[in-house]
């Protein structure tokens, strides 16, 4: 490089010019001292002879059962830390590397809490939330690793609003195509146009599946057409054209809508269960006290 | 014709004829010869219709014949009617081709051959006499049509028409030609520059409406390059492009007819294409007894004009006391100075002191000093202070000033007498770099940025001493070193500025060479061939140099230099470069430090080339895809890496809940290559274009290097057009939203990011009407913990970044190009 003048000095803010994901964070320095936690808590459970057997009452259940706690309650703050977009030096991305590596750890530290205890109350109810919080962690996890390359190969350089655009114009130019057709025919592109294209509810939306999309149907009628010819031009020609380019489009766009749905359908999960799971634990912590 | 009068005028526009008239007022006798057969062959050229401005306002009018502002018939008329009442003796169709003889016995000999003898003459011919020529190949062959003047808009239907200059006469005839959409021509201006520093603002202005409403197409930074059938190919800021054109208009500005008045025994003030004579006050020229007014004399307004007519015969006639119709508004500025001179004598003190205005004609003085502002300064007082916002220009008529440390102790670099300071507000409109303190007791003047660019644009020589002072303050600055001005002269004597294209090379590997280049403006890469291909070395930004490589061994390029963005550079001649690094070890051992860096570069490149061929190549395409997208002229960019982006657009709701609800970057938009996307966000460019026309001068270059629109915005909405990326947005800022807590226990408000424009309006205060203004990414400037869009990625997608820091080779060795 050639030699440098001096640039002007930056106020409060640390320029990154190499980068790397919240799951290599600062080369895994979160996964590490998640492993370290649950190391430490494993062996002081293997050693520590709790009578008659072990349980959430012994001093290492309250420690772990504290720590549980508390870090159930930060793991929660990720949600605030989100939204509320305050001054100082914080990075979401070290949140989220926290968050996700410290979740994990949440498997060893309570289940280890509960001393293999389980029963049909609250404080089982509360360990299977919190598992099913971590569970759709990890799928959430899995999502954030795999789908963003094919969410931005599928968009190539179109966004969202130029994707709905596209398709809007589409139906205004079969809706034109449609003038000369006869009845039949206008039958037949109404089925396209009356769609509702996204329609048919999430399970549609995350498999990508429509089955009853009309432009597909309009499509297979136009073609099944018996008024076609197979040598001269009809005006079912240009119908077809412009069928077949709402097909390719409505599944480039579909794609994009189920890629996204794919990567955050899991947080419906994980954030109304963490209040579940914070409501149970709060029953759990008071019945404990209460009957003790 | 025996006898001899009094005074001949030669030209018949606004100032011969005003002269001419007062001749006749005072009965002095006299011959007004035109050209043309009517008067004021300019003015009768105008488009029909032209509304004339009278500027400037503040100017009283000192004339025999009336002028205001109007439509040009009517001025014309009343110009015919009033020269015809005051019995002007007008010889029309008597063009004067050379002038003998000396005061008191001229000889005037006309094209017909007629000899006038005259004992005074004023020449006030205008500059009109020959425009300069288009010059570019193809202008017999295309087929296209060059001419250069336009009599007749309505002439012209269903063309493709190109004007090529967007000096005031160039915008006029766009805007002609455009008026009638019925007539369905195609218009296009091309303007060399980014700025309209040339026009009248009232004129740009129009020009910038007939842009938005689609009827003029408006390319700047552009010329033409060649011309070939049905089409005219331009050089743009990014590379050659390609036009339609049956017609080209070219409004070049134009030169003084220079020989004519040279063969008259008239000098003029420098050698340079545009320079004007050399006047006294009284417009008397080195030739005793002839005198030059108007345009020719430099100064193109027409109640300039007048006003001169009406003084030089006052002049010629004796009264050498009278003072210009501008001399109550100048002696204004210089009433409040410790020291008491008539206006002439301050012009004259501040011309000879000033440097950069010793080329200035006593007139030009007087124009641009109604514009500035003149000021004293006792010892220790501080002109500004770091950071202060500010584009203006400082000379130092006398004194000289420091720059202090903010201790009160000096840094040790004084500027003196004579010399200038802010001139880095000519460039970008960045706040001042440092706080600047006289040391003596000073006088200084401040001229604005735009009557600066202004007159750098009209007076070669000022643009020729504001670039010298610049480009050693440059070096100095860059180099560093402990090197004294004094040091540089060898060098700066070699310098020579060039502009360089987008893509242009400004040397290739393999040919010979050892000049240094310093890159003013813009950015370049380094290329390198390895094994037949051309491998992206690195990416170098304004305010460094290259090319120094090659001055220790036989002085064959090893690396291909190109233009990332249109740039200009400094050229300096390697042996007087070298002189000086063997004269000073402290600046050698620097440089060869970093000769030593970037070959060490070029090696490690060329090893990892053969193990790891589709990592370079990958990395080579990558950094040429970012530099074709803008980056090369970036300071900070936004980069999304797709690897990692979720789609949440937490970036967007980030940027929109830290400045007032509206965000400033979209997320979506913009081009991707490989695994890089580069949204639509500001890059805050080192020469922001978005700056060039702002009417308030409301964007400004920040502390942290952030390119910012201030609250003078008016939402003229100039930038937004301006900006190649489409980053600024026109917006109302929203009403307050609920807290988060009111939004996520109750349900309050439109919850994080930018609500919607429904709610703004359903939520608006009523009765209070908020303008739409310019928004923009002022890249977090005064947040502590730096741009909230980064911040707030949960993946770390989202990354800000220097070029410089991010195209380097370095990255290859951290693997991840
Ligand atoms: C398109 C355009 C728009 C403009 N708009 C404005 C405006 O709105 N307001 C404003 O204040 N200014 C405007 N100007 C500038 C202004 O018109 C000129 O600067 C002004 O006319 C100069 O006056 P002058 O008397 O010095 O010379 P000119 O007006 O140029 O007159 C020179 C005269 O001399 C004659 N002549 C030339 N050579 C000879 C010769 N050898 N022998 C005899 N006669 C000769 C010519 O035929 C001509 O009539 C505009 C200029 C242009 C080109
Ligand atoms: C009991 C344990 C956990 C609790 C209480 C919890 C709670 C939360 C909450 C409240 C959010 C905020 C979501 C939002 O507002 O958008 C969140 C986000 C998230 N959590 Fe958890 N979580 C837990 C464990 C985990 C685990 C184990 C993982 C991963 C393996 C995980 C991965 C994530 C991720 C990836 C996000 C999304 C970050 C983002 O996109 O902003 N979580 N979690
Ligand atoms: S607004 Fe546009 S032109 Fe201005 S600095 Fe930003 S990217 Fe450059
Ligand atoms: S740096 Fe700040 S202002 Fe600029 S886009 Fe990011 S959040 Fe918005
Ligand atoms: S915040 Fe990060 S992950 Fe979310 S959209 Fe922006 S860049 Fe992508």
């Amino acid at each position: 490089m050639a030699s440098k003048s001096l640039r002007q000095a930056t106020t409060g803010r640390e320029r990154a010019s190499e980068h790397e994901g919240f799951l290599r964070y600062q080369s895994y320095k979160w996964l590490k001292i998640a492993l370290g936690i649950s190391a430490v808590a494993l062996l002081i459970y293997a050693f520590n002879d709790v009578q008659p057997k072990p349980n959430g009452g012994s001093i290492y259940g309250y420690t772990t059962g504290t720590i549980g706690v508390l870090l159930i309650l930060w793991l929660t703050m990720l949600g605030v830390r989100k939204r509320a977009i305050t001054p100082g030096r914080w990075s979401l991305k070290s949140w989220t590397s926290a968050h996700v590596y410290l979740g994990l750890s949440l498997i060893v530290i309570a289940t280890l809490h509960t001393g293999f205890d389980f029963g049909w109350n609250v404080h089982t109810l509360a360990y299977a939330l919190m598992m099913i919080v971590i569970a759709s962690g990890v799928f959430g996890i899995a999502t954030y690793a795999m789908l963003p390359q094919a969410l931005s190969a599928n968009r190539g350089e179109t966004t969202q609003v130029q994707m709905l655009d596209n398709l809007r114009m589409i139906d205004r130019q079969l809706n034109e195509a449609a003038q000369p057709l006869d009845a039949e025919g206008a039958a037949i592109v109404r089925m396209a146009l009356d769609d509702d294209p996204f329609g048919g509810g999430l399970i549609a939306r995350l498999t990508g599946h429509y089955r009853k999309c009309g432009t597909r149907a309009a499509l297979a009628a136009v073609r099944a057409h018996p008024g076609r010819k197979e040598a001269a031009a009809d005006p079912y020609d240009h119908v077809e054209v412009l069928l077949e380019r709402k097909r390719s489009s409505l599944s480039r766009i579909r794609k994009h809508l189920r890629l996204k749905a794919l990567l955050e359908v899991w947080l419906y999960l994980h954030i109304p269960l963490t209040f579940a799971l914070i409501a149970a634990l709060f029953v759990h912590i008071v019945s404990v006290f209460y009957y003790w | 014709m025996a006898d001899t009068y009094r005074i001949a005028i030669v030209g018949s526009g606004p100032a011969g004829m005003s002269a001419a008239a007062h001749a006749a007022k005072l009965g002095i006798s006299h011959v007004l010869l035109e050209k043309t057969d009517h008067l004021s062959d300019t003015i009768f050229k105008y488009q029909k219709g032209k509304h004339v401005m009278a500027t400037p306002s503040q100017l009283v009018l000192r004339s025999d014949v009336d002028f205001d502002a109007g439509k040009r018939e009517k001025i014309l008329g009343i110009w015919d009617e009033q020269t015809a009442a005051h019995k002007v003796n007008v010889r029309f169709n008597s063009e004067v081709k050379a002038i003998t003889g000396q005061k008191g016995a001229f000889v005037l000999t006309l094209t017909d051959k007629t000899e006038i003898r005259a004992e005074t003459i004023i020449l006030a011919i205008g500059t009109q006499g020959n425009p300069n020529l288009l010059r570019a190949p193809g202008i017999e062959t295309s087929g296209i049509h060059v001419q250069y003047q336009l009599d007749d808009p309505g002439e012209y239907v269903d063309e493709h028409i190109t004007v090529v200059g967007s000096g005031d006469a160039g915008i006029e005839n766009a805007l002609g030609l455009a008026q009638d959409v019925a007539q369905g021509n195609i218009v296009t201006i091309l303007n060399r520059g980014a700025d309209f520093s040339r026009a009248k603002g009232a004129n740009v202005k129009l020009l910038m409406q007939a842009r938005d409403e689609g009827r003029i197409n408006v390319m700047t930074d552009t010329s033409p390059n060649r011309l070939e059938a049905g089409h005219l190919v331009l050089d743009t800021r990014d590379g050659e492009a390609r036009i339609r054109c049956d017609r080209v208009i070219a409004r070049m500005g134009s030169a003084a007819p220079r020989k004519f008045i040279e063969e008259c025994g008239i000098e003029f003030t420098s050698p340079d294409r545009e320079a004007f004579p050399t006047l006294s006050p009284q417009f008397e020229t080195t030739n005793a007894g002839i005198y030059v007014i108007g345009a020719l004399a430099g100064y193109p307004l027409i109640k300039h004009c007048m006003n001169q007519g009406y003084d030089v015969v006052e002049f010629i006639n004796g009264n050498t006391a009278l003072k210009p119709a501008d001399e109550p508004i100048l002696e204004g500025k210089f009433v409040n100075l410790p020291v008491k001179k008539s206006v002439d004598e301050w012009l004259e003190f501040i011309r000879t002191n000033v440097q950069i205005l010793n080329d200035l004609s006593p007139l030009q003085m007087r124009e641009f000093m109604l514009d500035s502002e003149v000021r004293y300064y006792g010892k220790n007082d501080i002109i500004f202070e770091k950071n202060a916002p500010g584009s203006s220009l400082f000379c130092i008529a006398q004194g000289s000033v420091d720059i202090p440390l903010p201790d009160g102790r000096s840094t040790g670099i004084v500027i003196p007498e004579g010399s200038i300071f802010g001139e880095v507000g000519l460039v970008s409109g960045r706040r001042r770099g440092s706080t600047i303190r006289s040391i003596a007791e000073t006088i200084v003047v401040e001229i604005p940025r735009n009557a600066i660019l202004k007159l750098m644009a009209s007076v070669p020589g000022v643009k020729r001493a504001v670039t010298r002072i610049s480009t050693e303050r440059q070096l100095l600055q860059m180099w560093q070193s402990g090197l004294q001005p004094a040091d540089l002269a060898e060098v700066l004597e070699t310098a020579e500025i060039k502009g360089v294209r987008a893509g242009e090379a400004i040397f290739r590997e393999g040919e010979e060479g050892n000049d240094v280049y310093v890159i003013r403006s813009g950015s370049v890469v380094v290329e390198k061939s390895i094994g037949g291909k051309p491998v992206f070395l690195s990416y170098v930004p304004a305010g460094n140099y290259v090319g120094e490589l090659e001055l220790f061994d036989n002085g064959i390029r090893k690396q291909t230099v190109r233009a990332a963005v249109k740039s200009e550079v400094i050229k300096l001649g390697g042996e007087a470069f070298r002189r000086l690094l063997e004269a000073k070890p402290e600046f050698f051992a620097r440089a060869k430090v970093a000769i030593g860096e970037r070959e060490d570069l070029a090696s490690f490149i060329e090893a990892k080339k053969d193990s790891f061929a589709t990592v370079v190549d990958m990395y080579s395409s990558v950094a040429n895809f970012l530099v074709d997208n803008g980056v090369g002229e970036a300071t900070d960019v936004l980069l999304i890496d797709e690897n990692l982006c979720v789609g949440c657009d937490n970036c967007e709701k980030a940027c929109a809940d830290s400045h007032e609800g509206i965000s400033r970057l979209d997320r979506e938009a913009g081009r991707t290559f490989a695994h890089l996307h580069v949204p639509t966000s500001c890059r805050h460019c080192e020469h922001p274009h978005c700056m060039a026309d702002c009417p308030p001068t409301a964007i400004h270059r920040g502390q942290d290097g952030e390119v910012y629109i201030d609250d003078t915005c008016i939402g003229c909405g100039n930038c937004q057009r301006n900006c190649p990326y489409g980053v600024i947005r026109m917006e109302k800022e929203p009403p307050r939203k609920p807290s988060l807590w009111k939004w996520f226990l109750f349900g309050q408000g439109p919850g994080p990011g930018e609500p919607s424009h429904d709610w703004a309006y359903a939520n608006a205060t009523p009765g209070v009407e908020k303008a739409k203004r310019a928004v923009k990414c002022d890249m977090c400037s005064g947040i502590e913990g730096g741009p909230s869009c980064v911040r707030a990625c949960p993946t770390g997608a989202a990354i800000r970044v220097a070029p410089e820091e991010f195209l380097t080779v370095a990255r290859l060795q951290r693997d991840d190009a």
